[in-house]
């Protein structure tokens, strides 16, 4: 209270109100100071006097290097040592961040976007918890953290922070993030897409210090293990990340012996300062304008909806702006939502990753990006919302965003990376649960996800189940090491489908098939949970076609793995086969879309999806005839698509292609082309609708007027028209109600007829 | 001066004019939608993507639902080059997707040279072109555009 003194007499009382109030906050939940900011913090005066005693360029940079050397030691570290399935395939990163709290350098392998977040819980720290008596930030302690409305995507990843200390003074912070998988939520495995609440999605933690003496303080240990399916798990990972912190605690430190404090405070800030420079020298080169994209995500998880993300991106002057307003509303009740600095997080990666991939891993690459979102809009859904599947909403978008990206970078002269379309975009894989063989309870999920097949090149094919949209560097994991930890098994793994593709001149890398089923356990459970069976959710590039929609399939009521013993010959080793040919009597076959909430497998029954092709780029009838045959040598496609696709001729049995019957396959579809297109003001008249088809459940803007926002109408729950600046959450009915109600509806129709 | 802005459409800065860069057949306005200028196919998305599964058995069979989404095809109407294609919900007015500041592209482009199909491609992510390319590397990386 000591600053209160020498105040002037006629500010002294609303100084003493608001110091009151500051004092008595009742609940310090996210700060929206923090959360909406995504710039660099102000350079401190303390950055500045070291800036200005050490700026020779070349040793910054070695100083640079060496901490990266550091953070990619550590990340390596993480990976060997963690319990975690995400963290021994890559799902998780190591980085260091400047005294107030901005990311500097972030492990060169690994998921960039959870760091990219880290930034928010730690200026939280410092802004409530470093003056907070009860709290404090010395030497030693350490801070976790998962909750996305504190900075993070989603509450299954888990970030440990540790604060670094020269001569007594704050100099930078040490964080390190794991996708840990179990989270205490309503269904196992930690992204509960039954969440209807956020007090479904399990722990919610604030950021909090577990750390004391560089120890970790045994009674929060225990609480948190008494709050999840996986106590072994949730203990493991917190010692191995405060151990990667103390080993990025010592680099910082050999670095500062070595350079001086000085050097290494203003390496990182420099970093940043220079990063957000480049990047708007960049954005300079881009042509000024405004490209637009739509994309259609097509469910919450629970059902089938259509969920607008709309973006105009303008790039002026050396700023670009993501413009997402028109975008559909939020779902109060489903947990596919995004907190804004989330989605902000996810675009960072953009450009990180996909866009300047030469550029430090730092924050300040997003900096003079901007990014508009309607208030209670799915891109920045509010605090009561849940959001443990937000990807659900921040993939598309980030989709959005590439497609859009491309349409700006193609004629631009500085490029740093290929002009590519879309990658796949979705997280095909299995979550899983139950008792394992080895009477553990568990949850977690299989790394199939980080598979995604990559987008066309301007100039190649995608490639085939190579790397998640969010990691650069990441594994598929090994089935046969996790099958000693749990009980089921991957019957068909990474085999690839025939048109799983996305056509084009340059077609899409495909993904591959899984198929899944309980071995070993009397209790045992998978989830899925992925959008695109309706609609595809990766669109082409430049006339590309999009990747084709992707069901889940199941075979229950047998034990297919009896049949395995009994009979082998039944068995078909592809989801086609077993789909369409159906060869175990007695089994119950269906298929799905791909939000499958927890549910129990019996020994035996099957479980199938696909991992997803990357977008198509350019027009088909450009297709090199030579690499639709090697498509068909390598079964990529069928037969029936090369023709009907491609267009091209030649013998079925040998794959000797006629060239000259080819050219003019392709000169008479040109020729169809021409007869069947319409003048765009024709079609125009024809296809143009003023609202939403009556009978499509919609959400989001119609056409480029964003300022109505439809939603609905949905299992009886007419369709509601909102202004764009009052949107308010949609509650989606129960599906087992929906289902109920359809059931009643028809019975009461048989028992009408039967009357008559 | 002529300014490739995608795979398949150029802009000509003198006479402002979307342009086809595979068969040069004018477009349009530059200062307007480029697709006013071209042709349209409304395609039911399953002859694009078939249904894998049996459609008489299955309710998701890797095929989009027609009554949910539609493909626009954009074809130039002289070369019949398919230059857009967008996916839609049936009715969707088609997106303006491109809508550049052409006095600001004149300006941009008054110094620089035309693009040849390296630089349009852009470099390999993971190589760094800038580096240790031996003049061969260099030929071979432009041929191959
Ligand atoms: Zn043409």
């Amino acid at each position: 209270m000591g600053k209160l003194e020498n105040i002037p007499e006629e500010n002294r009382e609303r100084e003493l109100i608001s110091q009151f109030l500051a004092d008595n906050v009742l609940f310090l939940g996210p700060d929206p100071e923090i959360m909406e900011n995504h710039d660099i913090s102000p350079r401190t005066e303390a950055e500045h006097k070291a800036m200005e005693r050490s700026k020779d360029p070349a040793v910054l940079a070695l100083v640079r290097d060496r901490l990266q050397a550091g953070c990619n030691e550590t990340f390596e570290m993480l990976e060997q040592m963690g319990a975690a399935p995400g963290a021994k395939w890559g799902d998780l990163i190591t980085g260091i961040f400047t005294p107030s709290g901005d990311l500097a350098l972030g492990s060169t392998g690994g998921v960039l976007l959870f760091a990219c977040l880290v930034h928010h819980p730690i200026k939280f720290i410092k802004k409530y918890w470093e003056k907070e008596p009860t709290v404090g930030i010395r030497e030693g302690d350490g801070f976790i953290h998962n909750d996305a409305r504190y900075g993070n995507i989603h509450n299954t990843d888990q970030s440990l922070i540790l604060p670094i200390f020269h001569e007594g003074k704050l100099i930078a912070w040490a964080g390190a993030t794991v996708h840990e998988g179990e989270n205490g939520a309503i269904e196992p495995g930690g992204m509960p897409s039954a969440a209807e609440q956020v007090y479904d999605e399990g722990l919610k933690m604030s950021p909090f210090k577990v750390v004391e003496n560089y120890e970790l303080k045994k009674d929060l240990v225990t609480y948190l293990q008494n709050s999840v399916r996986e106590p072994k798990l949730q203990y493991e990972d917190m010692k191995v990340k405060l151990f990667v912190c103390r080993r990025l605690e010592q680099r910082v430190k050999a670095a500062i012996a070595e350079f001086g404090p000085d050097t290494v405070i203003s390496a990182l800030r420099r970093g940043l300062e220079d990063s957000k420079a480049e990047v708007q020298r960049r954005l300079e080169a881009w042509p000024k304008g405004k490209v637009r994209t739509v994309i259609m995500a097509d469910g919450t998880l629970r059902e089938n909806c259509l969920i607008k993300i709309q973006l105009e991106m303008e790039k002026k002057g050396n700023e670009l702006i993501l413009d997402f307003r028109g975008s559909s509303p939020e779902f109060a009740n489903r947990c596919n939502n995004t907190v804004l600095s989330s989605l902000k997080g996810m675009l960072c990666q953009l450009f990180l990753m996909f866009v300047w991939p030469d550029l430090p891993r730092n924050q300040a690459v997003f900096a003079p990006i901007r990014v508009i979102c309607d208030q209670k809009s799915a891109l920045r859904s509010s605090y009561t919302t849940p959001n443990a599947e937000s990807m659900m909403t921040f993939f598309p978008a980030f989709t959005a965003a590439q497609l859009c990206v491309a349409k700006f970078l193609y004629g631009c002269p500085s490029k740093f990376t290929k002009v590519i379309a879309p990658w796949h975009n979705m997280i095909r894989t299995f979550i899983w649960g139950g008792l394992t063989q080895h009477g553990d309870m568990v949850g977690n999920l299989c790394a199939d996800l980080n598979g995604m097949g990559g987008g066309a090149r301007v100039d190649r094919d995608g490639e085939h189940g190579v790397a998640p949209i969010f990691a650069s560097m990441a594994d598929t994991g090994e089935q046969e090491l996790n099958e000693e930890e749990v009980p089921f098994i991957q019957i068909v793994s990474k085999k690839i489908m025939k048109d799983n593709q996305a056509f084009g001149k340059y077609r899409g890398g495909q993904g591959y098939e899984m198929i899944a089923s309980n071995l070993k356990s009397n209790m045992w459970g998978f989830m899925v949970c992925c959008i695109g069976s309706k609609v595809s959710c990766t669109p082409g590039l430049f006339g590309g076609y999009s990747s084709p929609t992707y069901p889940l399939c199941k075979v229950k009521g047998v034990d297919t793995l009896e049949i395995m013993k009994s009979d082998p010959q039944k068995w078909e080793f592809s989801i086609v086969d077993i789909m369409n040919k159906q060869p175990f009597e007695g089994a119950k076959y269906s298929t799905h879309h791909m939000g499958l909430q927890f549910e129990l497998c019996n020994r035996g029954e099957l479980y199938m999806i696909m991992q997803g092709s990357g977008g198509g780029y350019g027009d088909v009838l450009e297709r090199d005839p030579d690499l639709v045959i090697k498509d068909l040598e390598e079964s990529l496609i069928s037969h029936e698509a090369a023709r009907r696709i491609y267009h091209v001729v030649y013998n079925t049995d040998t794959l000797v292609l006629d060239r000259e019957a080819t050219r003019k396959a392709r000169e008479a579809e040109r020729a169809s082309r021409k007869k069947r297109g319409v003048p765009y003001k024709e079609f125009h008249k024809q296809w143009v609708r003023a609202e939403p088809p009556a009978d499509v459940p919609f959400y989001g803007c119609w056409g480029d007027d964003r300022s109505n926002i439809y939603a609905g109408p949905f299992a009886g729950v007419p369709r509601r028209k909102m202004d764009a600046s009052a949107i308010e959450g949609i509650f989606m009915p129960n599906p087992r109600d929906v289902r109920i109600a359809e059931l009643e509806a028809r019975l009461k129709e048989c028992e009408g007829a039967k009357r008559s | 001066m002529k300014v490739p802005m995608t795979e398949y459409l150029e802009i000509d800065l003198d006479r402002e004019l979307w342009m086809c860069r595979v068969c040069n057949h004018e477009v349009g306005p530059a200062r307007q939608p480029y697709k006013e200028g071209l042709l349209v196919y409304v395609r039911d998305p399953r002859e694009i993507h078939a249904p894998i599964l049996d459609p008489k058995r299955y309710e998701f069979t890797f095929a989009p639902d027609a009554k949910w989404v539609q493909i626009l095809e954009f074809y130039c109407p002289s070369c019949a080059t398919m230059i857009e294609v967008e996916y839609l919900p049936p009715g969707h007015p088609p997106v303006v997707d491109m809508e550049f500041d052409i006095d600001a592209l004149k300006e941009q482009w008054k110094d620089r040279k035309p693009l040849n199909a390296a630089e349009l491609a852009g470099p390999d992510m993971a190589g760094r072109a800038h580096h240790h390319h031996s003049n061969k590397q260099k030929a071979q990386q432009q041929g191959r555009g």
